[in-house]
């Protein structure tokens, strides 16, 4: 069995595959401050999953913020090569992946066997990240999937103008005296990383999505499309992709 | 990935070439004229003319260098100045007014010299402008400068022409501050060393288009101290035949400056004074050499000529890389690529340097050789992470793979 460790900002994702990347377990456990502990936790929940114990790992790559932390794996791949390999899986064409991740958003171009080919990673600011949509969120006083609710029965079109987190709230709150729906505004939030998105770089190929943004706000799509006129792909587990992509590599690793 | 960096043994005496510096600096009795001159400014004539020449943008560099930028710079912002513009401006002014100076460390001087004039070139930016004006101001003494050209794409005999006569003009400044005659043969001479020592930095920096590379930007960036503050001296034509003997020894060991050099990577725009070391310790984890790089490129001066000082000083000042279009730097860029045998580029997005920052324009876009774009300062490491740099840099290097 082959093992990929994802130690993202936000939770730790852990998947376990056979020889043919076939996924066999998953298990994610929140990070908080402890990269160590909470990918021993999602590796222990990905094996018990997939029925196995470390001593049948063959093979195991780390991605991640904490990709380098030592002990987790002997070899460690960026997420970028991962997010791409994990999203290729699924979908074995060029590709255009657009990762939302905790801390980060990434737009990585794939080729027709898989390679990298470009990629470009959101600046130094949480616009169009999943830390802008934790921090709002909870400033809204609306948890994850509440918010996604919310969204999903939006009424009217309206839009946050400000990159920034911090002032993004003070425009809600601007837009909320003047009466404008608690569903409307939480719809401009996503409105918003979607446009935050789309300025990092073009698209080419199919479009794939992937990461915890995704998963837990499935409206994300449906905005995407809205915004952009593509229709996204998403891969099953959308937020394990990383992962996915790096026991992929432990594949590739162990018949090196 | 447990790589190292080569260390360069002339780095003992580059350290005592520019402590001695510093300290010629500070012993100035009061026959000596110290005048403060922008990098790529006049220094040739400021030195033919019996100055002894002070380079703010090297002591703005020490200052990022010292990763104490950000202290500085806050004094500089209540002053007046925006945290937007220049980080060297913004944080030497700032070190001067919390009366602190990295020269402390690096040669035991307590405050920078004093100018008797101030002298710039408007070639890479108009903030050195701004930033001489406030000494100017404070130490109520004269400024002077030349004013050059942005977006050349040919330099033609108008451009020189321009620069030229502004150079000239400057004679009558600086004579009543020496209370000497300017001397056309003493120029002549300092034009002379001043290419030479710019024809030996070239040398130096073409041993890396070598496989392995001698040497990385990383180096060069500091070895470059001499090009830019003793141009036009006999010491800086010493210390690079000393450097350049040691790459070539190198260079025929087959010795490279990163061990098992994997990539050969070039880098655009300003170095990151305050965690060059950190970079370059991470690239070369990976096999990584940044082996050529538009920076230290910067002080080779082709156009020196003792026989015709005026023009080709105009010709070297207007034709930098940076006052150029930008198909004049891609096709730049392009030849680099190819004599350097590049794998790949670094574009630093500097934020408050986007005159050095090429990547703002989508030159990216339009290069055929890959590239990634890292986003980052020259001075203020507030605007610069070094984790995210590093996700950056790795996939880089796994797309090249």
């Amino acid at each position: 069995m082959f093992l990929g460790i994802d130690a993202g900002s936000t939770e730790a994702k852990a998947v376990v595959v056979n020889i043919n990347g076939e996924v066999l377990g998953m298990g994610a456990y929140r990070t908080w401050t402890d990269f160590t502990e909470a990918a021993e936790k999602a590796v222990a929940l990905a094996l018990a999953n997939a029925g196995a114990d470390m001593d049948s790992v063959k093979s195991a790559v780390s991605t991640g913020y904490g990709r380098n932390i030592q002990g987790l794996a002997k070899c460690a791949k960026t997420e970028i090569s991962c997010h791409g390999a994990g999203a290729f899986k699924y979908f074995p064409e060029p590709l255009t992946v657009i990762d939302i991740g905790g801390q980060d958003s990434k737009i990585i171009k794939i080729g027709a066997k898989g390679e990298l080919l470009d990629f470009k990673m959101n600046r130094k600011c949480a616009a169009g990240t999943g830390a802008f949509l934790e921090e709002t969120s909870r400033r809204m006083g609306s948890g994850i999937g509440e918010m996604n609710a919310l969204a999903a029965n939006s009424t009217q079109k309206v839009e946050l103008g400000s990159y920034c987190t911090v002032f993004s709230f003070s425009e809600i709150l601007s837009l909320s005296r003047k009466g404008v729906k608690k569903e409307d505004l939480a719809r401009a939030v996503y409105v918003s990383m979607v446009k935050r998105i789309m300025e990092m770089d073009t698209f080419a190929g199919k479009v794939v999505i992937t990461g915890g943004a995704v998963e837990f706000n499935p409206v994300l799509i449906e905005i995407f499309k809205e915004e952009s006129g593509i229709n996204a792909l998403v891969p099953p587990s959308p937020r394990f992709a990383g992962a996915l992509g790096a026991a992929l590599f432990a594949i590739k690793e162990y018949n090196a | 990935m447990n790589r190292t960096i080569k260390k360069i043994e002339s780095t003992s005496d580059l350290k005592k070439i520019m402590a001695a510096y510093y300290s010629s600096l500070a012993e100035c009795d009061s026959s000596k004229k110290i005048a403060w001159c922008s990098s790529v400014g006049p220094a040739e004539l400021l030195r033919a003319m019996g100055f002894e020449v002070f380079f703010p943008e090297n002591h703005g560099a020490m200052i990022g260098a010292s990763k104490k930028a950000a202290d500085y710079i806050s004094h500089a912002n209540a002053a007046g100045y925006s945290p937007d513009i220049c980080s060297y401006l913004t944080s030497d002014i700032g070190a001067f007014i919390k009366k602190e100076t990295p020269m402390k460390k690096a040669a035991g001087l307590d405050k920078v010299p004093e100018p008797d004039v101030l002298v710039y070139c408007t070639n890479q930016c108009r903030d050195v402008q701004d930033w001489f004006s406030w000494y100017a101001r404070h130490f109520d003494v004269p400024i002077a400068g030349v004013e050059s050209f942005r977006g050349l794409g040919e330099l033609t005999r108008d451009h020189v022409n321009a620069v030229s006569a502004q150079i000239k003009n400057l004679i009558p400044t600086l004579e009543k501050i020496t209370h000497t005659r300017f001397d056309i043969d003493r120029l002549r001479k300092v034009v002379e060393l001043s290419q030479r020592c710019s024809s030996l930095w070239k040398q130096v920096l073409e041993t890396a288009a070598s496989v392995p590379a001698p040497l990385t930007f990383f180096d060069a960036a500091i070895h470059m101290g001499p090009a830019v503050v003793l141009r036009g001296t006999s010491t800086a034509c010493d210390y690079y035949e000393l450097l350049l003997k040691e790459l070539k020894q190198r260079v025929s060991d087959g010795t490279g400056a990163v061990e098992q050099e994997k990539y050969r990577l070039y880098w655009e725009g300003m170095p990151i004074w305050g965690a060059h070391r950190d970079l370059a310790t991470l690239l070369s984890s990976h096999g990584a050499g940044v082996v050529a790089s538009t920076y230290c490129n910067s002080w080779i001066f082709d156009s020196l000529d003792p026989q015709d000082p005026f023009d080709s000083m105009a010709r070297a000042y207007a034709g930098l890389f940076i006052a150029r279009t930008d198909s004049w730097k891609e096709n730049y860029i392009a030849q680099q690529v190819e004599q350097f045998n590049i794998n790949g580029i670094v574009f630093h997005e500097a934020k408050t340097c986007p005159n050095n920052s090429n990547s703002m324009y989508a030159m990216p876009k339009r290069i055929k050789t890959p590239s990634v774009v890292i986003n980052g300062d020259l001075n203020d490491l507030r605007l610069f992470s070094l984790e995210q740099t590093q996700i950056r840099l790795e996939a880089f290097l796994e797309r090249l793979d």
